[in-house]
């Protein structure tokens, strides 16, 4: 009983296997065992949305999720999405417009934006509160955030991206 | 939190899922979705000795029509409801609702299964089931059951599934010719929790309801299908018979009091969206009005 489990995952495309005891959840893997400290834990049931990250390219909640849950899923964390350039103009956008200020629901932010701006090409900012509805900022930046969205997926339209 | 420790158990079939249940009985819990199991064992509320992972089971999986029937499979996640064709076209109803449930997030995980099963009274699902006069379809150990929605509720978190029991399915009437849909809840914030809601389905013709199902949500400790919509069928709805419809509803409701609303409060707010969803139904405006006593 009890005992680690076997679970083999792709994390930002790389392979990864481990034995994981069943009560670990995907986003303290990340952290603790494989030292991707962007995921952020803040309520661990699924409110404030800090630990979102990218399974088999949709958004979840990673403290909702049991590392057990990923065997054979592709993992994409913050530090993923900032590797590959995906997010690179969205970080520069949070960056010029002071959406972030101590950064500690940023990644959780830029994933969930990430993931409006590739299902809508120019949602209006109503839709974008919506779509970040479930992130909470406790230095509550919104106003910046949903400014940096909104230029970020103008810029998008006007680049034909 | 963290939760506590459990064992895990990867099911491979619908078959070895009962198995694993049967073996251990109420110290096994089912992981969906874990989209409200996860917190209630990180917060401690729940501690199993063991969970049966169901979340690769294809089977259980997926939304087809079966003559004038809608089978929507147990696994099928919030976000699938939002996407499908055969949803919009068949059973509207779940998909405006679901757009209602948590964040796109939570969405992509919780299954319509999970949010039958946990049978919360604030949530949306359990009350389009019960409006769409569906059918649950559970199996156990023993073989299978069908369950008329408006029988599976039976209390806050409690449901009549028992604890060898997976719930596989669910089986909506579709939609046929005049089938309307309403769809309204308040919430604090969207993607909330909702302090009172309705789920709807009627059919209307010439004017008049020759079918109507209330089923609102967050009023009570399980969906109600309200008895008051029996006054509004084959009968022209003046004001006045709105009004007594109105009373009669509010008479019928136990609301709880809780942080978000007093009970008079969501006696209030039910009467409302009671005449909203009226005047919305027979496209009268004129009816939305006022809310009366
Ligand atoms: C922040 C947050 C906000 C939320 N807001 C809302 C909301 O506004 N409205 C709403 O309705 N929900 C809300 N939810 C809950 C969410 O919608 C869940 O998806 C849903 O309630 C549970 O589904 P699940 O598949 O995740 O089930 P799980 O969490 O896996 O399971 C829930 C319960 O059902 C049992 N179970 C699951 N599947 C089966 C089955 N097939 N057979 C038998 N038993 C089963 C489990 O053993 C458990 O007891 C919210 C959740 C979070 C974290
Ligand atoms: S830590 Fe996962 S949602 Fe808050
Ligand atoms: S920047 Fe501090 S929590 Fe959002």
């Amino acid at each position: 009983m009890n005992a680690p489990v076997p679970v083999s995952l792709l994390v930002n495309g790389e392979p990864i296997d481990a034995f994981v005891l069943p009560r670990l959840n995907l986003a303290d893997f990340l952290r603790e065992n494989l030292k991707l400290t962007g995921t952020h834990v803040g309520c661990e049931h699924g409110v404030c949305g800090a630990c979102t990250v990218r399974l088999d390219g949709e958004i979840v909640r990673s403290c909702l999720m049991l590392t057990v849950q990923a065997q054979g899923a592709s993992v994409e964390t913050i530090e993923g999405l900032s590797d590959s350039g995906e997010i690179a103009d969205l970080q520069a956008a949070f960056r010029e417009r002071n959406a972030l200020q101590c950064g500690y629901c940023t990644p959780g932010m830029l994933i969930t934006a990430q993931d409006l701006l590739k299902h809508v090409s120019v949602p209006d900012r109503r839709a974008i509160r919506e779509h970040l509805s479930g992130n909470y900022c406790r230095c509550t930046g919104y106003q910046a955030i949903v400014d940096a969205v909104e230029a970020t997926a103008k810029m998008r339209a006007e680049r034909g991206v | 939190m963290k939760a506590a420790a459990f064992a895990y158990a990867r099911a491979t079939s619908v078959v070895n899922a009962l198995e694993l249940l049967a073996m251990h009985g109420d110290k096994a819990k089912v992981l969906s979705g874990g989209q409200s199991l996860m917190p209630a064992m990180n917060l401690r509320l729940l501690s199993p000795d063991i969970l049966v992972d169901i979340g690769g089971l294809a089977e259980l999986r997926g939304i087809t029509v079966r003559g004038d029937v809608l089978v929507v499979g147990a696994l099928t996640r919030h976000v699938d409801l939002l996407r499908s064709p055969e949803i919009a076209l068949h059973a509207r109803l779940l998909r405006d609702a679901v757009a209602h449930v948590a964040h796109p997030a939570i969405r992509n995980r919780g299954t319509i299964g999970g949010s039958l099963a946990h049978a919360d009274p604030a949530s949306e699902l359990p009350a389009c089931v019960v409006a769409l006069d569906a059918t649950i379809v559970v199996r156990g150990s023993a073989g299978g059951r069908r369950i008329a929605a408006t029988e599976f509720f039976r209390g806050i978190y409690e449901t009549a599934l028992l604890p060898d029991e997976l719930l596989v399915a669910v089986e909506v009437p579709v939609a046929g010719q005049g089938s309307t849909f309403f769809f309204q809840e308040y919430a604090r914030r969207h993607g909330d929790y909702a302090v009172v809601g309705l789920a709807a389905r009627a059919v209307v013709a010439a004017g008049r309801f020759s079918a109507l199902r209330l089923g609102f949500f967050a009023v009570g400790d399980r969906p109600l299908l309200a008895v008051a919509a029996g006054k509004l069928i084959n009968a022209t709805v003046t004001p006045a018979l709105l009004a007594e419809a109105a009373t009669a509803l509010a008479d019928e409701l136990d609301p709880h009091e809780d942080q978000q609303a007093t009970a008079a409060m969501r006696r209030h707010l039910a009467m409302v969206l009671l005449r909203r969803c009226v005047a919305a139904l027979l496209a009268r405006p004129e009816l939305g009005m006022g809310v009366g006593k």
